[in-house]
């Protein structure tokens, strides 16, 4: 009897435990994985603070925030801020305005808006870099397709990646090519879901279109669009592929932008240090940018709510 | 096989007969070519197991790390003497070039024991050398009892023995008596005129005999060929740009790329010779060059050639070479011609590019790995890769003066020789060595890209680029 009574005590204490530490059990595996991402990222930090060229290894030493300091006198730094800033705004305004056309275009369910919505999709299932040949390929001034059709407009010396006027815009259509399907397919299945009932109502009063899209549509639409926006923002600041195939930076330094700088600097010049501290100062414009649209986000799901 | 052509092939390797008695002998015996070559390269691998103890490090696995090269095509036929000769076996990794040596970078750095030896280029070595990546190949070199006794080094090129060894200093003479032989010198390329010959002929010209002839035949043909344009050169924005035709033809007016002085570095690039050279090339570019020159690496300054979109090329003679081959449009109309681009000069000044062996310090079984690499690097091999497979340019004296070797050459690549024989005794590489070489090389292509968009003055570029590099020295303590 009484080695019942301390079996069931034994039990009793058993479940207590077990579910006091359920809720850290289950939160295990977020915790390691959260770990795997810090070790790299506090790493990289620390390098940061490191004059640290491989090739240099005298040389290796702490430096505090010298990397950082040294970056903002360096004319070439700010270049490479302002190119990948506008990079990104450029590509995800553009991708944003032309995936919700195609997106209002294809939105009623029928059989050729089915089959068009998923042919529009074959270019985000080409690779970026695979992509970037393509067009290369597509502009070359001798035998390029396009280059061909431009001398028909009368451009016949456009010269696309290869001058410092054009190379931005080539390397922005690559990016437009590949990537406005994916804010198209976002924004389109967000419209599908829409609730139908304030558009009927609309109808039957009468409404005008452009009022129905500027004040039911486009309100209603807004966390998709602030989500299409964060995903694409934090890969367009974050480009690569697309200019180091096409450009590897250049004309001159018109496409440095921080990840090819970063590349290069770690890559080809070993400079571990510098290579670092680019990729901290990108780290720190990507995690402002998404704070912003994180919270504009969370604010419109609180107006949703509220309005429920 | 029959002990009389045993006897026959194996008198050859010993040297006691030469190539005309050989030929005369197998003829005799009904012997084809095929047949002869089998023999011969059975009858080499045999001479070269003779005096030396190739089978040491029996039951040993090697890994390789190798770029995509004909070099390396050329090995892979012929690795089977290699396990044959040494008992090991060998395996490796091959990477297309746009990879290849980030590939290398992420091996070495991470000290990673996994490649044995691994294909590089020299000036990959200034970075490598230093970082304590790869192991100084003189210890094994000067070693009798690691290096077999035929393995004459003192063959290998001078030139290109010299390119492959330095000492660590930054602005070091490459090849002083104190340098570490970082790398063995496999292939080489040097730089000089490619041209199509049809074309020359079309429009009347004659290949350049300097710099301002260049301009001049250049801008002709792109005038009066109606179509292709003059002269293909690189022009993308890296360091890849600067070492070919460029820098061959800078070094040939005596031009520097720094001045060293008391153990600091220099920039040396706006003097005015290079001011005046500088704005020859930049016109050059601008009258005749490609359209998109400013994204042209190796592979597309090649490819115009060979499709008849450039007349000429200046460029390592080894593209001119695979382009007068394969598919290509204009196969069979290519010929070469050596090139000073400064008219004072009595002879070419080729910087060279130079695919090299290295071996990882990391690696678990050195011996083993240098054992390979002798092999791969021996006169046998270099004989079999420049007699049977596209090895060219191959890196040693005996082999260059092989009649077989000459012959293949000579019948399908007009010029081809008579550039190399020219070049050769002033080609080496003119850069100064010191770390900071890829970030500074590829300033000064960024620099050539804005001139020839007339971002930028060529004078004013020129005085603002050296002084961005003096300052990236002096941050790194070079300068």
């Amino acid at each position: 009897m009484a080695a019942t009574a301390a079996q069931s005590r034994l039990l009793v204490k058993q479940s207590r435990f077990m579910r006091r530490a359920l809720p850290y059990l289950l939160s295990l595996p977020a915790l390691l994985m959260c770990i795997g991402i810090l070790i790299p990222f506090f790493t990289a930090v620390y390098y940061s603070l490191l004059r640290y060229r491989m090739n240099l290894p005298q040389m290796k030493g702490f430096i505090w925030f010298d990397n950082y300091v040294n970056f903002f006198f360096d004319p070439k730094f700010w270049n490479t801020v302002y190119i990948s800033l506008l990079y990104a705004v450029l590509t995800v305004g553009i991708e944003l305005v032309f995936g919700l056309c195609i997106a209002l275009l294809l939105q009623r369910q029928t059989r050729f808006n089915n089959i068009a919505s998923i042919l529009l999709l074959l270019p985000l299932m080409t690779a970026p870099a695979l992509a970037a040949l393509m067009w290369k390929l597509m502009t070359n001034p001798n035998f390029g397709i396009l280059s061909y059709f431009v001398s028909l407009l009368g451009f016949p010396d456009f010269k696309w990646a290869s001058d410092p006027s054009t190379a931005l815009f080539t390397v922005l259509l690559v990016d437009i090519w590949v990537y406005t399907p994916f804010i198209m397919i976002l924004l389109l299945a967000g419209l599908r879901s829409l609730p139908k009932a304030p558009f009927e109502a609309a109808a039957l009063d009468g409404v005008p279109r452009s009022f129905v899209f500027f004040r039911i549509t486009l309100p209603m639409l807004m966390p998709y669009i602030i989500t299409a926006t964060l995903f694409r923002l934090l890969d367009s600041i974050q480009q690569f592929d697309i200019i180091y195939a096409m450009t590897q930076g250049g004309p001159g330094d018109k496409l440095l932008v921080f990840q090819v700088q970063a590349y290069l600097d770690f890559f080809q010049s070993t400079n571990v240090g510098r290579s670092a501290a680019l990729m901290v100062i990108l780290w720190a414009i990507t995690y402002a940018l998404s704070n912003v649209f994180i919270k504009q986000w969370l604010k419109l799901r609180e107006r949703a709510h509220g309005a429920g | 096989m029959h002990d009389k052509e045993k006897g026959l092939f194996e008198a050859f390797a010993a040297k006691k007969m030469d190539r005309r008695e050989l030929i005369r002998a197998t003829g005799k015996l009904g012997l084809g070519a095929a047949a002869t070559g089998v023999l011969l390269n059975q009858a080499q691998t045999r001479a070269m197991a003779a005096d030396f103890d190739w089978m040491k490090y029996k039951g040993s696995k090697l890994k390789l790390l190798l770029n995509k090269h004909p070099y390396a095509d050329a090995m892979i036929a012929n690795i089977e003497a290699f396990k044959t000769m040494t008992g090991m076996d060998v395996s490796w990794d091959i990477f297309p070039e746009d990879v290849y040596f980030d590939k290398v970078t992420a091996a070495l750095s991470s000290g990673s024991t996994e490649y044995d030896a691994f294909m590089t280029g020299a000036y990959m070595t200034w970075t490598y050398g230093p970082a304590g990546w790869i192991t100084d190949l003189n210890e094994y070199i000067k070693d009798p009892a690691k290096t077999n006794p035929n393995y004459n080094w003192d063959d290998v090129l001078p030139g290109l023995r010299a390119s492959t060894a330095w000492n660590g200093v930054p602005g070091g003479e490459l090849g002083s008596a104190d340098a570490k032989q970082w790398c063995i010198p496999w292939g080489y390329e040097l730089n000089n005129i490619s041209y199509n010959q049809k074309m020359f002929d079309k429009v009347g010209v004659k290949p350049p005999g300097n710099l301002g002839e260049m301009v001049e035949v250049a801008a002709k043909l792109t005038k009066d060929l109606g179509g292709p344009y003059g002269i293909g050169v690189r022009g993308s924005r890296s360091w890849a740009s600067i070492h070919p035709g460029f820098l061959s033809g800078y070094a040939n007016f005596g031009e520097k790329d720094f001045n060293v002085a008391g153990g600091k570095l220099k920039a040396a690039m706006n003097s005015a010779g290079s001011k005046a050279y500088h704005k020859d090339w930049v016109k050059m570019i601008q009258d005749s060059g490609p359209k998109n020159w400013s994204t042209y690496t190796w592979y597309q300054v090649g490819t115009d050639l060979g499709a008849g979109a450039s007349a000429m090329i200046f460029d390592a003679d080894i593209l001119g070479y695979f382009m007068n081959g394969g598919d290509n449009k204009e196969k069979g109309n290519l010929a070469y011609a050596p090139f000073a681009a400064n008219p004072a000069a009595k002879a070419p000044t080729p910087n060279v590019w130079i695919w090299s062996l290295a071996m990882n310090a990391a690696g678990a079984q050195k011996d083993a790995a240098w054992y390979f690499m002798q092999w791969a690097t021996s006169t046998e091999h270099d004989l079999f890769g420049a007699q049977k497979m596209d090895f060219v340019n191959p890196v040693r004296a005996s082999v260059w003066k092989d009649e077989i070797f000459r012959k293949r050459i000579d019948t399908s690549y007009p010029g081809y020789l008579n550039q190399h024989d020219t070049s050769a005794p002033g080609a080496k590489i003119y850069f100064t060595a010191q770390p900071l070489f890829f970030d500074l090389t590829t300033l000064w292509s960024e620099t050539l890209q804005k001139m020839v968009a007339k971002e930028i003055p060529i004078d004013e570029g020129l005085d603002t680029m050296a002084a961005e590099m003096d300052k990236k020295l002096a941050e790194a303590g070079l300068g």
